[in-house]
């Protein structure tokens, strides 16, 4: 019986370290890797380009909207930003556009709004149910004319994880999705810090970290190769979440 | 199941000292065994590591750090010889969990179609008419209960709690681990709603996801507890050789 229990054992340890180490093989890893394509291709083959997140009522809603990653951007700029208000914060529009934009806050804040309550989904498995206030994207992206080389739009924000600061990035098919919006409130007040203040995305087929928040500046590009470590998003080039996070 | 030894008479009529071989098991049957035995171990394994992200499982569409939690495991609750990666990293688990995930629906579709086809189904999983009396589960039950495995003819055939735990396993367990998977996808949600309703919500689907696990769990360990206490060398043998020594039958019955 030692012997048997031993070689369990020794069997399930090896199994464990021959996991960790098929885990470390940029090989292996990227067979995994491959699976994100196929589901993101199955994904977007069954669903239409145009199908909706379920919009929820206000009996729905999370009592307490919780909220993840950034709780307060730690920079000196945006310390001046919130203790102004946010009254002179911009929304800098450009890359591969026709006409690059520098949108006020204001006036996302006061453009007619899409209304919707829908369920945040994080990587980490919680949902929270929300009722989000903002401008379609698709809205904001018109008025600058996208260039026909344009296929993803980079949002840069202002929190820093470290040095490095936080981005995030869309194809356009999500971009130009009826529920993209540019969030500017939450549960009929205008949105929290910890919640991305004073703009933040809500692209509603992905999960949470897609939804960047603090946003400053929106970027047409061709490619994602140039754009910081090159995946298309901050959890993506350091830990190497998924840049397609539709499950 | 074919008794491919061409001496399926009755027992006594073979000599004693010849151990009679049978064909339990065909090809595709183990392919999938094996393909699938691996598939779900990683799945477990990689899937405690994405709930040691959020261990906390609710009822309804929304549920987080605010909200009731009906089971809450406490921070971080898996340890590492029970998660792949063995340290914690969501990222990596997910990458295993979600690639591993088109090994089990395209295994099991395949599986479905090829035993459907080859009557596997409907010869060796379908209960035999009289199977699901009480009397006879009940008798099967006791049988287990005493460590009294079939022999002869009856070990050729599936008695009636494996094809209890067999066909609970193939068309509820693994479907629902499939479906309630998807419905954690807010893309797949926008474009299925009906399926997430279907299990009451998100997190519901969820907890049905994380219970669904545990039942496969426990068939698992019942599964190896039964294939040792049946005889582990003759079982796993047959399941990569497809041949099965026959257990004589019992002097007295």
């Amino acid at each position: 019986m030692i012997t048997r229990r031993r070689f369990i054992a020794v069997g399930s340890a090896s199994l464990l370290a021959g996991c960790d180490r098929l885990n470390n093989s940029q090989a292996f890893r990227g067979v995994l890797r491959s699976a994100e394509g196929l589901t993101m291709r199955a994904q977007r083959l069954v669903s239409p380009r145009g199908a909706l997140a379920r919009e929820y009522t206000d009996a729905d809603l999370s009592p307490i909207f919780r909220s993840n990653g950034t709780s307060m951007p730690g920079t000196t700029d945006y310390a001046r930003h919130l203790a102004e208000d946010f009254a002179n914060w911009r929304v800098i529009v450009d890359g591969l556009v026709a006409r690059s934009l520098s949108i006020p806050i204001q006036a996302l804040r006061s453009t007619p709004h899409r209304v919707q309550i829908t369920r945040h989904d994080c990587v980490e498995g919680w949902s929270a149910i929300g009722k989000w206030h903002g401008v379609p994207l698709s809205k904001v992206l018109d008025a600058a004319r996208l260039s026909p080389r344009a296929k993803y739009i980079v949002f840069h924000c202002a929190d820093r994880f470290g040095d490095r600061p936080y981005y995030e990035s869309i194809d356009l098919i999500d971009a130009f999705h009826p529920q993209t919006i540019l969030a500017v409130g939450l549960n009929d007040h205008l949105l929290p810090v910890p919640n991305g203040a004073p703009v933040r995305l809500r692209v509603e087929r992905q999960l949470g970290y897609k939804h960047a928040k603090y946003i400053q500046r929106i970027q047409a590009v061709e490619s994602l190769a140039d754009v910081y470590g090159g995946k298309g998003g901050y959890w993506e080039d350091t830990t190497d979440y998924e840049w397609y996070a539709g499950i | 199941m074919n008794d491919a030894s061409g001496r399926s008479g009755p027992a006594g009529t073979t000599a004693s000292w010849l151990p009679r071989i049978a064909y339990r098991h065909r090809l595709p049957t183990r392919i999938w065994h094996w393909v699938n035995a691996l598939t779900v171990v990683v799945m477990l394994m990689s899937g405690l590591m994405i709930l040691n992200a959020h261990p906390r499982l609710y009822w309804g569409a929304y549920g987080a750090n605010f909200d009731h939690a009906w089971l809450n495991f406490g921070p971080r609750p898996f340890p590492g010889w029970a998660t792949i990666p063995s340290t914690y990293n969501l990222a990596a688990a997910r990458r295993w969990h979600l690639a591993f995930a088109w090994v089990l629906v395209a295994g099991l579709v395949i599986f479905l179609a090829v035993s459907l086809w080859n009557r596997h189904v409907q010869r060796d999983l379908v209960p035999k008419d009289g199977q699901l009396k009480p009397s006879h589960i009940w008798s099967d039950i006791k049988a287990h209960a005493r460590l009294r495995f079939p022999t002869g003819d009856a070990a050729l055939h599936y008695n009636i709690l494996q094809k209890i735990s067999y066909v609970a396993v193939i068309f509820a367990l693994i479907p629902l681990m499939i479906l309630t998977g998807l419905t954690m996808s807010p893309a797949m949600d926008a474009a299925w709603p009906w399926l997430v309703d279907l299990f009451g919500g998100r997190q519901s689907a969820r907890s049905i996801h994380f219970l669904c696990a545990a039942a496969i769990l426990l068939f698992i360990i019942v599964h190896l507890a039964m294939v040792v206490l049946a005889g582990p060398i003759n079982e796993v043998t047959s399941m990569i050789t497809g041949r099965f020594r026959v257990p004589p039958e019992r002097e007295h019955k």
